[in-house]
């Protein structure tokens, strides 16, 4: 507190020097624990298997789907996984926004029509069976929950309207589960009605491997196998977990455009305000 | 600091406003006249920063609540049609739910700033008590909206910390029955908690208030910890304080559009895309980042201290971890405030750092094995950095000398400043 400013200044002793680079391991402990914070909200889900990674398109900070993906995804879905899973959130509508599977309007009323929906009461009071439009929800495979757990040994099979996001890892988890059938290792019992799937939390999984060879068609030439209907339906699922993924990207890359050239413009103004000040 | 204004009204308007409602008056002493120290350092710009957070946070949540259904049965497909048919809906509710990360980044920032530059020290200890207080209810504000999407950590989260209420002896009972409407969470708990996550932001604007008026009398610490003397020692708020602000604003803003626009989900948990389900426990229920510090804190005691169980003694802990940073400007016995000239309180500060980071980790980690040990011992120093280091760190360490003036310091000897001569001590 004295003010002494001819204080001759003694070399310290090797504690405070060795203080002095606590600030650094601090700085460090924090960076560390900061990266492994991030980490592991993605990696929990799995129980110690590593997820399966792949490069995917519209991972990259400007990425994009690829609409032919997405519209091979969405046959897997509507041809296989709709048959137990429902998707209440989203709308035959969705099919035909920008970025998603961009089907024409035309061909998404067609894929509409396909499928009925109570609707009414009319004008006498009755309800009645009519083809759905752009506008009305894709159809649920069952009545209710109880229904869907009788017809599958008294599993639910889960929603999938936002399922990438609902589930650690995402689009490399629902990846590694749809190619992670395998044989139980020895001594690993697999009780009636259950599948092993090396992903799967407790490896333990009520839905049998629903993808094989050649159970969909594809008719542009695409590789009918189970790793290209996963990576196709996998594109497909997490476009629907997120329809406006490519304009917040798009967004995103305009607003830190802006943003940089606004703080480069304030730096420059600062330190024109500061210059005479030091 | 708050002496006479210098405000002129500069037409018949404004003269006229001024001998009625001398609003201008006020704006112009409070913003733009207000002498700041020189010497402040980017660590000042978070106080403009959470100010704007607070702002962007009550726009977005006001533009929410036009969209949201605070029922049991539809909130959670209320929010997800916010962001797939809201026209920007999903670009509010990220803004929403990653501003309340970013806001507490700034405001931990703001707080291990005072922490360091010894903020909270005379005259500015009700200053800091009223920031205690704002940091408590931005928790309250936090843990409330992290309900209202009615996913499975909301409603798990709600469980756990309703719960809480439940050991406090005699009343627990009724208390928890009471915060619930019911006998378990369910759509009346829904109801309260997002009619008061719409009071609590509010209640923060009012207290954010009083803190900027008592900052106002006091004036500003600064990175020196030394009391402005003269004219020499300050700048105007506007434009230098100003622009400093914006800038830092600005290069805050880069992050905070990374997250919003490049990695949203990334500081909330995936099992919040789950509908709420009161028959299914999630495999590890955790509170959003910015709680998990006081989340280890409470379930580090594990173990009863004669009549009172663990939980409770975890409640008091958790209580005690808030309540202690408001006795801190007097456990800290120190007259020096800037960690600049306390060498020792410098390497301790960071330590303190270490110690709270370490307990964020563990909060997110199963509690079992090392992990509660670690907890325990991260507690206890937690505890011991309040209770017994900053008392005898004031009484044993050796300080280094103090500048003369905050213009010495930063106008050193060529500054033309009257201390010329004197040459000022350029360490830390």
């Amino acid at each position: 507190m004295t003010i002494n400013m001819n204080e001759t200044e003694a070399r310290p002793c090797i504690f405070t020097r060795a203080c002095r680079v606590v600030p650094l391991i601090g700085a460090l402990a924090i960076a560390l624990l900061g990266a492994s914070f991030l980490s592991t909200s993605q990696a929990k889900a799995s129980e110690g298997t590593p997820l399966k990674h792949l490069n995917w398109g519209f991972e990259a900070p400007f990425g994009t789907f690829d609409r032919s993906a997405l519209r091979r995804g969405y046959k897997v879905y509507s041809e296989v996984c709709a048959a137990c899973h429902s998707m209440d959130l989203l709308r035959f509508r969705n099919l035909s926004q920008d970025g998603g599977p961009e089907f024409t309007e035309e061909e998404v009323e067609i894929i509409a029509v396909e499928h009925t929906i109570e609707d009414g009461p009319d004008e006498y009071g009755d309800m009645y069976d009519r083809p759905r439009v752009a506008a009305d929800a894709f159809p649920a495979p069952f009545a209710n929950t109880n229904a869907a757990r009788a017809s599958n040994g008294g599993s639910l099979p889960p929603d999938l309207s936002i399922i990438a996001k609902a589930r650690g890892g995402a689009e490399n988890y629902l990846y590694s589960l749809l190619t992670g059938y395998e044989e139980a290792p020895e001594g690993v019992e697999v009780p009636r009605g259950m599948n092993y799937n090396a992903y799967f939390p407790g490896h333990m999984i009520a839905m049998a491997p629903p993808l094989v060879e050649e159970i969909v068609d594809y008719e542009d030439g695409t590789p009918m196998t189970v790793d290209q209907y996963s990576k196709d339906v996998v594109t497909f699922l997490t476009w629907a977990s997120e329809p406006t993924r490519e304009a917040r990207h798009r967004l995103g890359f305009q607003v830190i455009i802006f943003l940089l050239v606004f703080a480069g413009l304030m730096y420059f103004t600062m330190r024109k305000v500061w210059a005479d000040q030091h | 600091m708050s002496g006479e204004s210098n405000y002129q009204p500069s037409n018949g308007f404004t003269r006229w406003l001024d001998v009625r409602l001398p609003i201008m008056r006020l704006g112009y002493d409070s913003f733009v006249d207000f002498p700041t120290p020189r010497n402040l350092n980017y660590w000042w710009t978070f106080g403009a920063i959470l100010s704007f957070c607070l702002i962007i946070q009550i726009v977005t949540g006001v533009v929410l609540a036009m969209h949201y259904t605070p029922h049991a049965t539809m909130a959670f497909t209320s929010v997800e049609h916010i962001m797939r048919d809201v026209n920007y809906g999903w670009l509010i509710r990220y803004v929403h739910a990653n501003g309340a990360s970013m806001f507490f980044l700034a405001c931990y920032i703001h707080m291990f700033r005072g922490l360091y530059y010894g903020s909270y020290k005379a005259p500015r200890e009700v200053l800091w008590i009223l920031g205690v207080i704002l940091y408590i209810l931005m928790m309250a504000a936090g843990f409330l909206g992290y309900v209202l999407p009615w996913g499975q950590m909301s409603f798990w989260a709600a469980t756990v910390i309703t719960n809480l209420f439940g050991a406090i002896p005699l009343i627990g009972d009724a208390l928890r029955e009471f915060l619930w409407g019911g006998f378990s969470v369910d759509n009346p708990t829904l109801n309260r908690f997002f009619s008061l996550h719409y009071l609590v932001p509010f209640l923060i604007l009012g207290v954010v208030m009083l803190h900027i008026w008592a900052l106002h009398v006091t004036g500003q610490n600064n990175p020196d910890g030394i009391e402005v003397k003269d004219e020499q020692d300050t700048v105007k708020f506007t434009p230098h304080a100003t622009i400093k602000d914006i800038f830092g604003l600005s290069i805050f803003l880069l992050l905070f559009a990374y997250f919003v626009f490049f990695n949203p989900n990334a500081l909330g948990h995936a099992d919040n895309y789950i509908p709420a389900n009161p028959l299914q426990t999630p495999p590890h229920i955790v509170p959003e980042w910015y709680l998990l510090p006081f989340y280890a804190i409470l379930r580090a005691i594990t173990f009863d201290i004669g009549p009172i169980s663990s939980k409770l003694g975890g409640i008091i802990a958790m209580g005690a971890a808030m309540a202690v940073l408001f006795v801190l400007p007097w456990l800290d016995t120190s007259k020096v405030r800037s960690a600049r000239f306390r060498p020792l309180y410098r390497q301790f500060f960071w330590i303190f750092v270490a110690c709270c980071m370490g307990l964020g980790y563990l909060g997110g980690q199963p509690a079992e094995g090392a992990y509660v040990t670690a907890a325990q011992i991260l507690t206890a120093y937690y505890f011991l950095h309040f209770l017994v280091i900053l008392p005898v760190l004031g009484l044993v360490e050796k300080t280094k000398p103090l500048p003369e003036s905050i213009a010495q310091a930063v106008l050193g000897g060529s500054g033309g400043s009257a201390d010329a001569t004197a040459s000022p001590e350029k360490r830390g």
